[in-house]
């Protein structure tokens, strides 16, 4: 394939992704930006550069820092394709994308995956019904499209979940209700990390989510807490949820529920490279083994932002930086003394950056409601696999991911597995009495995306 | 489910299964179905279930609809476009004799 050699290729336009090719850019490497949207931002920073100036207030300051990112990403020389699918990526530098119908040939020296996070499953009875999505897609829908939820139950748990009400509270539509499942057990694990406050950057954090819970209180949203045993309730779509919470089974009726349970790293694409993964007990996910820059298993291959472990948009936009450093580096156009000298400050950054992250990872960490849901539960969406049935390929004798892939298709419908692998992964362990290391994960194969003979045969190699 | 923040002026119009939806140029299609009240988008292979958009990045692919004719496409990741003939995605492709046989 003779497709022109870049220096550098950078795959996602999140913090992580424009930090790093404004960056690299910056510094004379000729450095190209593919993402699958339509503009800079990723999913944080999302509709970033359309946004009306009423909306942006209401999304609050640290969705704003996001402007100046995608300004200097733009003023940059970098390279930028959006709309551009990734179907495979090779352990050699080639990056096969499809753009407007056609496929296309990219090569790179160095390739930095910034592919970001995605919601953890959240398999409850009726999560497929019909009006229950994620918090985050709620919030893409207010940031991109400025789509108002209307009589919105908020349930789960992390800091996405507070900040959704209190956008939507600031956006003129407060949330009929939050069902807060963060368990009493989890309230007092956290209680260890508060030594964290020591540093700016958690107290900070600490400040703005009390700020957003006060504004949650003050707007008069119900809050149901330590809430456990969700169940959606509907036919053909959704039309109440129930839950206990305070010794008491409670029933609200909404036809638009969001579901959030944390984020993990989006691993699809460093999976099917072949980078080696390790569990990442703390955060209850796999994320991929990577030195200090980003760099994986696989030589030539970095991962910065949340698709290399969960630390926010903040810490992703500094190892994006850090990963671009270290690229320059090894493309000749920085000394090992000038990267270092550079990078002292931002490798600095993430540690205090990262301090607060104990205490978010014990404080939210998934119950096991969410990662071994009871038997009748669905966690395949797209096979309508049930964890009871999973259950059963366990005791039948599979002794992995892949083999329940095989006897059941779960992972093989369009999602690829992407939704409900961690689900089948950790029910798995359990049911195997295994660590999730041992048990692992789905093996990941191109293309990444669907793909049609039509659209292969029309090969860009430009 | 959901309403438009404000009314916007230059709306786009397709049609969803013959039924006209307007959109804000740029938006998803998988968005413009939603402010429009659409509850699912497609029926699943296996039991038929309806389905809507449930990530909105990409993700799940259960906002699989029909474009122009093209089946599989992802409502969450295609803009809206002025004409588009979208359908909803019921249940698994048809195997169509008749297109294998001329393709061989």
């Amino acid at each position: 394939m003779s497709a022109a050699m870049h220096d550098a290729v950078i795959i996602g336009a999140g913090p992580a992704g424009l930090a790093a090719a404004t960056r690299l850019a910056g510094h004379g490497a000729d450095a190209v930006l593919l993402d699958e949207q339509a503009a800079p931002g990723g999913q944080i920073y999302r509709g970033i550069e359309t946004c009306s100036p009423a909306l942006q207030q209401s999304l609050g300051p640290d969705y704003a820092h996001g402007a100046g990112l995608a300004a200097a990403f733009r003023a940059s020389t970098a390279a930028y394709r959006p709309e551009t699918a990734i179907w495979q990526v090779t352990p050699e530098g080639e990056i096969w994308t499809k753009h407007q119908g056609r496929a296309g040939l990219v090569r790179a020296r160095h390739i930095i995956i910034a592919t970001g996070a995605l919601e953890r499953p959240v398999p409850v009875p009726g999560w497929t019904l019909p009006g229950v999505m994620t918090a985050g897609a709620v919030q893409i829908l207010l940031k991109s499209a400025a789509l108002l939820p209307e009589g919105l139950v908020l349930a789960g748990s992390g800091p996405l979940l507070y900040l959704l009400a209190a956008q939507s509270i600031a956006a003129g539509a407060p949330p009929a209700a939050l069902v807060d499942t963060t368990s009493r057990a989890h309230e007092r694990a956290a209680l260890r990390h508060l030594s964290a406050l020591i540093h700016a950057p958690a107290r900070q954090m600490l400040r703005k989510g009390m700020g957003l819970k006060a504004a949650i209180r003050r707007a008069g949203v119900p809050v149901f807490r330590h809430a456990e045993a969700l169940r959606i309730e509907g036919e053909t779509e959704a039309r109440a949820i129930s839950f206990t919470s305070g010794g008491q089974r409670h029933r609200l009726e909404t036809r638009l529920i969001a579901l959030h349970e944390g984020v993990i790293p989006h691993q699809q694409m460093t999976r099917a490279i072949g980078c080696a993964h390790e569990w990442n007990a703390a955060q209850h996910c796999f994320q991929p083994v990577l030195d200090e820059w980003g760099q994986s298993s696989v030589d030539g291959i970095l991962v910065a932002g949340d698709a290399s472990g969960i630390g926010g948009a903040t810490v992703a936009e500094t190892s994006g930086q850090i990963a671009a450093l270290a690229v320059l580096h090894h493309l000749g156009r920085l000394s090992a003394t000038e990267r270092d000298k550079l990078a002292a400050p931002y490798l600095a950054m993430r540690r205090k950056q990262l301090a607060f992250r104990p205490f978010l990872d014990a404080l939210y960490a998934p119950r096991p409601e969410i990662t071994t849901p009871p038997d009748e539960v669905m966690v395949c969406r797209c096979e309508e696999i049930t964890a009871g049935m999973v259950r059963d390929a366990a005791r039948q004798g599979a002794q992995g991911p892949n083999q329940v892939k095989s006897f059941l298709r779960a992972g093989m419908g369009p999602c690829q597995g992407r939704v409900c692998g961690p689900v089948v992964a950790s029910i798995l362990s359990d049911a195997l009495g295994q660590d999730p290391q041992t048990t692992g994960y789905y093996r990941i194969r191109p293309p990444l995306k669907p793909i049609t003979i039509g659209e292969l045969a029309d090969l860009d190699q430009g | 489910m959901f309403k438009r923040i404000d009314a916007a002026a230059d709306l786009i119009r397709f049609t969803f299964e013959g039924q006209t939806i307007e959109a804000r140029p740029g938006e998803s299609i998988a968005a413009s179905l939603l402010a429009a009240g659409v509850p699912a988008l497609r029926e699943t292979p296996v039991s038929g279930a309806p389905r809507a958009p449930y990530c909105m990045m990409g993700v799940c692919f259960d906002c699989l609809v029909e474009i122009d004719g093209v089946p599989n496409q992802q409502a969450c990741l295609t803009a809206a476009k002025a004409g588009l003939v979208v359908r909803r995605q019921r249940g698994a492709r048809p195997f169509d004799t008749t297109e294998t046989e001329a393709g061989q």
